[in-house]
């Protein structure tokens, strides 16, 4: 069944049930959150969402109401404009204000939204947290004095990942996000997957691996598919200079339909490799102890005669083929294709099997 | 001269509380009886009809909240909220110590109107003694049959002021942080365990027994109209009677501190008087000819709330008082919404400065501000009512906030 509702003068139907942040958007109004995350549990509680019901005492966190019919709602009313000023400046009193240096600059929903309301500063006094966690990971900078306490990242790792490794911590103005007593993330249930920096509207938590390489608001975005393994996750390359710089989420679902920009820690700090000088870019063969690059042609010519000769001394099973669970499966197929077809065995074998 | 009217406390000290066997020989569990005699809809209507309005603070009708939770799941439960965290409120634990079987029976009418025979108290943790005397009164009630099907668990707080509310209280008893859901759905569709949930005060519950074994109209001719019956106050402050009294609702605050309370303490003259906790406003002597009904309060800006009355005389410094009462929002707060955590933090600063001699009336423009945000824009009471002290203070006492400014 559908409901009427006017929002910014303008009149809308929506299915009941519907969020009135979910009204509102479809009405034209941009509303602005850090909360509210379409792919987590709802929290209710940044407030910044908040919008005036015709009629009513108190503002409501649309996100978190249901609309209802007959609704009359403002979503920039004097008192809505007012209050999300006043959270904004809440927020800038405890903030660490180093956006020339932050990883986020640019991309950042403290910075727009207080681009959007004029809050250049705060009119409340204060002294920031000193929250900085120094956590010895090499993967993920977790700098509580940038949080704005949204939760995201909490909910994130209990509903996505499943590793609940981070809670928050304490009561009122000391509440921070932690992990079981206030430890590092090693010694916590973390899997580094870094989720948390995924969802982070700010730049509480960012990625070591990317870090001063390039602020991903400026780089250049690749979609790509991870070579990692057969889970075929997207990734999204920052690119700056024609070089890997960095990899964020996608999370649309049309270009990311596999993971929703969710990865792993490989898929999300394991790139440095791409442009090691270490990294191979020939085939190597190996003569009197020592390597020497080749061709591909003159490679598997050789590792087609040494093949051959095995099974020509030996018989076929005295060959088998280990594969790799970081190919997909077509290439899986061929692999134990070449093996029966072409040599004649049936040793086949698969890493993700040990 | 006006008097005390006492149904819950009639028998105080009369009775062991305890013994279900004491409260059955004054009446007791014949509210019960003929609630089960009844079907849950009569009930409800019957509760309805006697206007009976939560005494734990925001004054809601009972029966209708009662209405409001579904026939069909299986599993629903009735909640005692006994966390009493109001600061100068202890009246729930009086009604406790004198009356506890009565608390029991009511849970259990409120049990059979929606169909539930699962019980939980939720006390304050200070309160471990009352704690062991519940449970001994539940086992007593349970041994003697008086609550048939219906059980009762007593939990225990851990010391969290915002877990009187309700849905913070639900959260504590699941064994989460103490931090308020955002409602709707209210507890009513979905509470505890996500199973609908009636939240009521003691004194709410402690009310049904006499309502049921008195008829609603009995109820419904105590006290104000709008919000029957009587109510259980506790005085606290510069008052000659620090005690606790139980009233009609219709009795004058005046009477209340004047008849009742034995005047200011020492003869002193009256500065301000705090109603209903710490999130009260504060009353000047000019607004006491009000009666202490819930809607009386609220149409002279303050609130009835939990039934505190906190006096304070002429040599009190109020910009000190709210000073501190700033540091227990500040202390409170759970920290789930942003005006709350963020706010009650700055509102003590504020005031810290102001009470230093260090403010300017910036500060006190900031206050307002802040304040007002906060009333609009918190998810939940705590929040929304954390900065009234503050603004009925720069109403009634404007002065004692400019003489403290640089």
């Amino acid at each position: 069944m559908d409901i009427k509702l006017t929002i910014n003068g303008k009149e809308i139907e929506v299915p009941q049930g519907t969020m009135l942040l979910d009204a509102c958007r479809k009405a034209g109004a941009d509303i602005p959150t850090f909360c509210y995350d379409p792919d987590l549990k709802l929290a209710g509680s940044c407030r910044m969402c908040v919008v005036q019901p015709q009629g009513w005492r108190n503002l409501v966190a649309s996100c978190v109401t249901p609309a209802q019919n007959g609704m009359v709602i403002d979503t920039e009313s004097p008192d809505v404009v007012e209050a999300r000023k006043v959270v904004l400046e809440l927020m800038l009193t405890r903030h660490k204000l180093t956006c020339h240096t932050c990883e986020k600059d640019g991309d950042c929903n403290l910075q727009d939204y207080c681009y959007r309301y004029g809050v250049t500063e705060s009119r409340f006094e204060g002294k920031i947290h000193n929250l900085f966690k120094d956590d010895s990971n090499p993967f993920i900078e977790r700098d509580y004095d940038k949080c704005v306490m949204c939760t995201r990242c909490v909910r994130a790792c209990e509903e996505i990942t499943g590793a609940r490794a981070i809670n928050v911590m304490d009561r009122g103005y000391h509440a921070h996000i932690a992990t079981a007593f206030d430890g590092e993330l090693e010694d916590s249930p973390c899997v580094f997957c870094g989720q948390c920096i995924m969802v982070c509207p700010v730049g509480a938590l960012t990625s070591k691996i990317a870090a001063g390489k390039g602020k991903p608001a400026q780089n250049e975005k690749v979609l790509t598919t991870c070579t990692y393994c057969g889970t075929g996750c997207t990734l999204e390359l920052n690119v700056k200079n024609d070089e890997i710089v960095g990899v964020t989420s996608n999370r649309d679902a049309e270009w990311s339909p596999v993971n929703k920009g969710a990865l792993c820690v490989k898929g999300r700090f394991g790139w440095d490799f791409v442009n090691s000088p270490e990294r191979l870019t020939t085939p190597l063969i190996k003569e009197n102890g020592e390597f020497r690059p080749a061709s591909w042609d003159e490679a598997l010519d050789l590792a087609a005669e040494k093949i051959n000769g095995i099974k020509e001394k030996y018989g076929p099973d005295s060959l088998s083929m280990f594969s790799s669970a970081r190919v997909t499966n077509e290439e899986n197929y061929l692999a134990q294709k070449l093996m029966r077809a072409a040599i004649g065995s049936n040793n086949v074998d698969h890493c993700a099997r040990l | 001269m006006a008097q005390e009217y006492r149904v819950l406390l009639e028998h105080a000290d009369k009775i062991n509380p305890e013994s279900a066997a004491d409260y059955v020989k004054v009446g007791g569990y014949k509210g019960l009886e003929k609630a089960r005699s009844m079907n849950p809809k009569d009930l409800t209507e019957e509760v309805k009809k006697s206007g009976l309005r939560g005494r734990g603070g925001a004054g809601f009708n009972a029966g209708m909240k009662w209405s409001f939770v579904p026939q069909y799941p299986e599993t629903k439960y009735v909640v005692c909220n006994f966390d009493e965290g109001e600061p100068g409120t202890y009246k729930d634990r009086i009604i406790c110590q004198k009356n506890a079987q009565a608390l029991l029976e009511g849970m259990a009418i409120c049990g059979h109107a929606i169909g539930s025979n699962n019980g939980y108290i939720y006390c304050r943790g200070e309160y471990p003694f009352v704690v062991e005397m519940l449970k001994k009164a539940i086992g007593n009630a349970k041994e003697s049959g008086a609550l048939g099907e219906f059980n009762i668990e007593v939990r225990m707080g851990a010391g969290a002021y915002v877990c009187g509310e309700e849905t913070a209280l639900i959260e504590s008893i699941e064994g989460h942080r103490g931090e308020p859901r955002f409602k709707p759905p209210f507890p009513g569709v979905e509470g505890l365990w996500r199973m609908p949930t009636v939240v009521n005060n003691v004194e709410t519950f402690a009310c049904l027994p006499y309502i049921l074994t008195n008829g609603a109209d009995w109820f419904a001719g105590i006290g104000a109209k709008s919000y029957p019956g009587t109510k259980v106050l506790t005085l606290t402050g510069d008052i000659e009677n620090p005690t606790y009294f139980e009233v009609p609702t219709d009795y004058l605050l005046r009477d209340v501190i004047y008849e009742l309370g034995g005047g200011v303490k020492g003869g002193k003259k009256l500065k301000a008087v705090q109603v209903g906790g710490t999130s009260g406003a504060f009353i000047p002597p000019q607004n006491i000819d009000t009666p202490i009904d819930f809607d009386s309060m609220s149409a002279i800006g303050a609130a009835l709330g939990s039934g505190a009355v906190f006096v304070m005389d002429e040599s009190r410094d109020i910009v000190d008082t709210i000073n501190r009462i700033a540091k227990f929002f500040e202390h409170e707060s759970c920290g789930q919404c942003t005006p709350c955590r963020e706010g009650t933090h700055r509102c003590k600063e504020i005031m810290e400065k102001i009470n230093t001699g260090r403010g300017t009336l910036k500060d006190i423009e900031n206050l307002k501000v802040l304040a007002r945000v906060m009333q609009k824009a918190s998810l939940c009471g705590l929040g929304q009512a954390a900065p009234i002290p503050i603004t009925s203070t720069l109403e009634h006492f404007e002065y004692e906030y400019l003489r403290k400014l640089m």
